[in-house]
């Protein structure tokens, strides 16, 4: 079903990545592959390695070993990223990237933050940038509030504002780094709603989520993360269904079960 | 007349022109300082160590030396090697260069002030540090500063009345002189006083309209 069968090369490539803050080592030799189109979830326990995975393929952390391929751009590990910075900037223009704290920039307007790029960064003519940033929060629900700040926006709105600031880049995919979880509960649908969209106009996105049940809906791939390795991954449907390995099984479980009460406990 | 407010409206053109110098050299003062400070700034967030140890032995020595030595260092001192500098200059180059030390870590605290996601958001639209410095930091590390460096230029505005000491003819040079003439002791610097105090309170009054402009992005969220 996913678009790997007839997929010649993944779309990203990443080949034993590993990364230690000191002696801690926080991924132990990933391997991982995104097809065009796919969307994959990765999900794990807390300190599972799995938002450094994450930031890793956009260097945003710098992996201690290992290759990450991004079209035809790859970026070597082993040496540091200040050597390598022509590709790092190259390939952070294909890959985008949503914050879990959003990280708009406070002193400009919606469309100031979702133009800034384009304008800056591709030199793309004022008037073009903008009316395709107008179009981009339309689409993300928010043509109403394209002059407004960010601190006059809902955490919902500044979240769909920053998937706007990464879509308005063209990438040719965008990693989702827990995108719901700086958000107040009645504000998580809009943004999983906007992810939705973009995954049903087949884009290729990697999300790492708490959100079992949506990563089940939405995911075509999911990968569960433990320990800084890939315990299982395949059809997201029957990883986070019916896994096979028991560490994931015992995590879905706890996660479930602490999500009852946690849902049933608190009435308004 | 009042013998004492005559003598005030007799020297006036006189101490408002020592006025004017003393405000030329805190601003002159202000701007030479900042971008002393912003040089120094960068050198500290550099990772390169002697840009870092270099800028770290100026800005100790600046603030651990009188401001008063610093000039006289100048002035009086430099002559020994042959720079022999006029007074305004001296005192010019004497107030950079202390300025330079303070506003130098100002601007590093408001610069480390802004959090570490804006640069990531940054560079992840694929700004380079550059880009991302003058477009997403500094603009909000300017705001951070604004209140400190407006500090520190009220400071300068009289602290420039040490200039007097090196013979440079601001405002406190010319009460100095017209209280030599007259030994009208406290009228006189009473009236230097009152103009330091206006000029200091104008300053304050500038200050806070800028704030106020600055912070209008940062309102919280109806």
């Amino acid at each position: 079903m996913s678009a790997a069968a007839n997929s010649p090369r993944p779309m990203i490539d990443a080949r034993g990545l590993t990364k230690s803050f000191g002696t801690n080592e926080i991924l132990r030799g990933i391997d991982l592959a995104v097809e065009p189109g796919e969307v994959l979830a990765i999900v794990g326990p807390s300190g599972s390695g799995k938002t450094t995975l994450l930031r890793c393929l956009n260097c945003l952390e710098a992996p201690t070993a290992g290759t990450i391929r991004v079209g035809d751009i790859t970026i070597d590990g082993s040496r540091p990223l200040r050597r390598q910075t022509r590709d790092v900037r190259a390939l952070r223009q294909h890959v985008g990237f949503v914050f879990q704290n959003f990280n708009l920039f406070p002193h400009k307007t919606a469309l100031e933050n979702v133009v800034e790029g384009p304008l800056i960064v591709k030199g793309e003519p004022r008037a073009k940038a903008e009316a395709r940033g107008r179009d981009l929060l339309a689409k993300v629900g928010l043509a109403d509030r394209v002059d407004s700040y960010p601190s006059r926006l809902s955490g919902g709105q500044q979240q769909r504002v920053a998937i706007a600031r990464a879509l308005a880049m063209r990438p040719d995919v965008i990693l989702f780094d827990e995108p719901t979880s700086a958000l107040d509960p009645e504000l998580v649908g809009e943004v999983l709603a906007t992810i939705r969209d973009l995954a049903r106009e087949r884009r290729t996105l990697v999300i790492v989520t708490h959100e079992i049940s949506f990563a089940r809906d939405v995911a075509d791939r999911a990968i569960f993360m433990d320990r800084g390795v890939i315990v299982e991954q395949g059809d997201a449907r029957a990883v986070l269904t019916t896994p096979r390995e028991e560490r994931t099984r015992l995590f879905l479980r706890k996660f479930l079960a602490g999500q009852v009460p946690a849902a049933g406990s608190l009435p308004a | 007349m009042d013998p004492q407010l005559q003598l005030v409206l007799q020297s006036a053109p006189f101490l408002l022109k020592g006025a004017i110098y003393t405000v030329g050299l805190s601003i002159g003062g202000m701007v030479f300082g900042l971008l002393i400070g912003f040089a120094l700034a960068l050198m500290r967030l550099s990772r390169v160590w002697p840009l870092i140890w270099i800028a770290r032995i100026y800005v100790s020595f600046i603030r651990g030396t009188p401001l008063l030595v610093q000039l006289f260092l100048i002035y009086y001192g430099l002559p020994a090697f042959g720079v022999r500098l006029d007074p305004i200059s001296s005192a010019l180059i004497g107030f950079s260069l202390n300025m330079g030390a303070y506003t130098s870590e100002i601007l590093r605290a408001a610069i480390g002030s802004i959090d570490r996601g804006q640069w990531e958001a940054a560079y992840s639209i694929g700004m380079t540090s550059a880009q991302a410095m003058r477009r997403i930091v500094l603009p909000q590390a300017a705001r951070v500063a604004l209140p400190p460096l407006g500090n520190s230029f009220i400071s300068l505005v009289k602290d420039t009345s040490l200039a007097a000491t090196i013979q440079v003819p601001e405002l406190f040079r010319e009460a100095q002189l017209i209280t030599a003439r007259t030994f009208q002791v406290f009228t006189m610097y009473l009236s230097a006083a009152f103009l330091y105090w206006v000029l200091s309170s104008l300053l304050a009054w500038v200050q806070s309209a800028l704030e106020a402009r600055a912070g209008r992005h940062s309102r919280e969220a109806p």
